[in-house]
């Protein structure tokens, strides 16, 4: 090398020495640099962790579960106990609440004084606080049993369709379209009409429509993947239809699935809440936070108190799915990324 | 496409039929009866049923409902209102709810285009965070809590409109309605405008435009705006649907005695030539706006068209 520098070079041209010129990198073993190999759910979760929206959402999520589970019982009452001596006392947390309305102490001029009420009581004199977690418990529960049967049924229903094709899927499809065109709200409205109310009959109507979007989805990611070449090979090799669908298909389009469910428990939660809140479904002295709310609009302008709690919930909750659910579509598919 | 649009016009009145039958079978299986009057006596109200046939097989009435609905019958009201005719009776509130419900639909479209391209415009600063947060919130957060905050703060607090609905100032009484209703199209219709836009801005026949000398203004209105809202007409069928679900508790909010309330109302009654002609303006009213919305995105998109039509 440095016999080659020392010959003439008329790219130096005049004004350069060899001095000016200075070897780098020769003492250095020089190779590729290694990184460090990525797991797919590590990238999904940088992502995701990346995502401030998605983890608030997924904070307030955990955190009005955890109070759903806990919340009855730290409360130190029951939901349905009726004291009629307590009725409509605004809320009193010592230090922020004082259970004053309009100026007027309500405990002091009820005389009760032993006992606080921190999201204050009902007409009929039943803990708010014990009420809004037993009713977000009952929310919460409708809408995760209601999303999980959908997955199940959609999920049957789309891969069937997709993967066998021709007649079967032109039925199928007739069949899930005629569905799709009756309004969720109609059957649902009929169907609390017809089943005797309860959380039985509102999973069951919000099954009835909530399925076919899961169905479509999974169909459409069938059509894409049944013509891959592993499918082929899975085939050469013998597999039987219905193995091919749950054990080679299946996995790769449960992510997409997850990621819609989770769009459809804010749904669920909605559908839960509406029905509630025109008379339709959880009866009293059960509570979801759609009659919760259903109740404490009677006497909205009266003791605004009552609705505050449960609406403040259930914005939240839906607030926080949504943003939960974008946070993990980007997170598994950063292509598909919207926003 | 007229092959595409037939077969999609096909299975819309095969589904309008398909929900008329279920209706009536729901019905027939709902307990309680029309005449719940305690003083009838079993001979009156059999005469009670015989007169309006309901003495008869199920598939007699339905096909004798059927056939008069062809011909724009849709039966008398049995308790609501005594032997009006449904059609009549469904006549006012379904008008008070289509107004209602397409001025929530104006506004939420122009209020949502604007946010959106204001967050396009100010991508990235705090013009953007903001408008995304608006959206955010209004997709989430279901109407009827939106209603219940109007109500309690500018229809009591303020008093600055009518908390309930009020037949003698109709148009006052329409505001909080309206805005409760539009704030999903509003959200919706921002979010998905600002990432259209954003694309939009980065095309290259937008710098063409610019290097041009365009001016701002008709830069966007003009040359980005348009491209923007084809596939905006994509999410018209959810949010459609979203506002006619939101009507029925938003009626039931301020009290507006529309097609929603009218179908409690008959529900509760067990009124049965008025809950079918009530779920079934609902149906029909949700398969027209899906009929429309696809056939309208086939004709301005003609990738879709091309697709589906060979299909």
């Amino acid at each position: 090398m440095s016999e080659v520098l020392k010959t003439h070079d008329p790219l130096l041209g005049d004004g350069y020495s060899e001095e000016d010129f200075v070897f780098v990198q020769q003492g250095e073993r020089l190779s590729d640099k290694a990184y460090k190999t990525t797991s797919y759910w590590r990238d999904v979760w940088s992502h995701f962790s990346k995502n401030k929206g998605a983890l608030v959402g997924f904070v307030i999520i955990f955190i009005i579960a955890l109070m759903a589970i806990i919340g009855p019982m730290i409360s130190g009452h029951s939901y349905d106990t009726i004291i009629i001596e307590h009725q409509n006392l605004p809320p009193k947390i010592p230090g922020i609440f004082g259970g004053v309305e309009r100026g007027i102490d309500v405990y002091a001029s009820k005389g009760v004084t032993d006992v606080n009420y921190w999201f204050g009581t009902d007409y009929d004199g039943r803990d708010m606080f014990t009420r809004v977690w037993q009713g977000t418990r009952i929310s919460l529960l409708v809408a995760f049993v209601a999303v999980i049967i959908d997955i199940v049924i959609g999920m049957s229903y789309g891969l069937i369709s997709g993967y066998f094709g021709g007649k079967v899927d032109m039925i199928m499809q007739r069949f899930a379209e005629i569905l799709n065109g009756i309004p969720t709200l109609v059957i649902v409205t009929l169907l609390g009409l017809v089943l005797p109310p309860g959380i039985a009959s509102i999973i069951f109507a919000l099954m009835i429509t909530g399925w076919i979007g899961m169905a479509r989805i999974s169909r459409a990611e069938v059509l894409k993947l049944k013509e891959s070449e592993y499918i082929l090979a899975s085939k050469t090799l013998g597999a039987k239809d219905f193995s091919i669908i749950f054990k080679d298909i299946l996995p790769n389009i449960f992510g997409q699935l997850v990621i819609m469910a989770m769009f459809s428990i804010p749904n669920a939660i909605f559908t839960e809440a509406f029905l509630s809140f025109v008379g339709l479904g959880i009866q009293p002295p059960q509570a979801s936070l759609g009659s919760l709310i259903s109740d404490g609009y009677k006497s909205l302008t009266i003791h605004p108190y009552q609705i505050a709690a449960p609406v403040i919930v259930l914005a939240l909750l839906m607030l926080s799915f949504n943003l939960f659910a974008d946070g993990l579509r980007d997170a598994f598919d950063p292509s598909m990324k919207q926003m | 496409m007229s092959k595409y649009i037939t077969k999609r016009v096909l299975v819309s009145l095969g589904t309008l039929i398909v929900i008329v039958f279920v209706l009536f079978l729901m019905l027939d299986k709902m307990p309680g009866s029309p005449f719940n009057d305690e003083k009838l006596t079993e001979t009156q109200r059999a005469l009670l049923y015989a007169k309006y046939g309901l003495d008869q097989p199920f598939f007699v009435r339905f096909w004798k409902y059927f056939t008069s609905m062809l011909k724009g019958d849709l039966g008398v009201s049995y308790v609501i209102s005594k032997n009006k005719a449904v059609s009549e009776l469904v006549k006012g509130p379904l008008w008070l709810s289509i107004r209602i419900g397409a001025r929530a639909m104006a506004l939420g479209t122009v209020l949502g285009l604007l946010l959106g391209i204001a967050a396009a415009l100010n991508h990235n600063t705090w013009i953007d965070t903001l408008c995304s947060f608006i959206s955010i919130i209004g997709v989430s957060v279901p109407s009827y809590v939106f209603a219940l905050l109007l109500a309690y703060y500018i229809g009591f607090v303020l008093k600055l409109t009518p908390i309930l609905y009020n037949s003698r100032n109709v148009a006052a009484s329409m505001i909080l309605p309206t805005i409760a209703l539009a704030m999903f199209p509003t959200a919706n219709i921002s979010r998905f405008t600002r990432s259209e836009m954003i694309d939009v801005l980065n095309s290259e026949y937008i710098l063409l435009v610019e290097a041009k000398g365009v001016r701002q203004s008709a830069l966007i209105f003009r040359h980005a705006l348009r491209n923007t809202l084809i596939p905006i007409i994509t999410i018209m069928g959810p949010i459609l649907v979203n506002l006619l679900t939101g009507s029925m508790v938003v009626e039931k909010v301020f009290g507006i005695p529309g097609i929603g309330m009218l179908m409690v109302q008959a529900i509760q009654n067990n009124d049965y030539n008025v809950v079918v002609a009530c779920a079934f303006v609902y149906s029909a009213m949700y398969i027209a706006m899906m009929l429309i919305v696809d056939v309208l995105y086939g004709i301005i998109d003609p990738r879709i068209r091309v697709a589906k039509g060979s299909a």
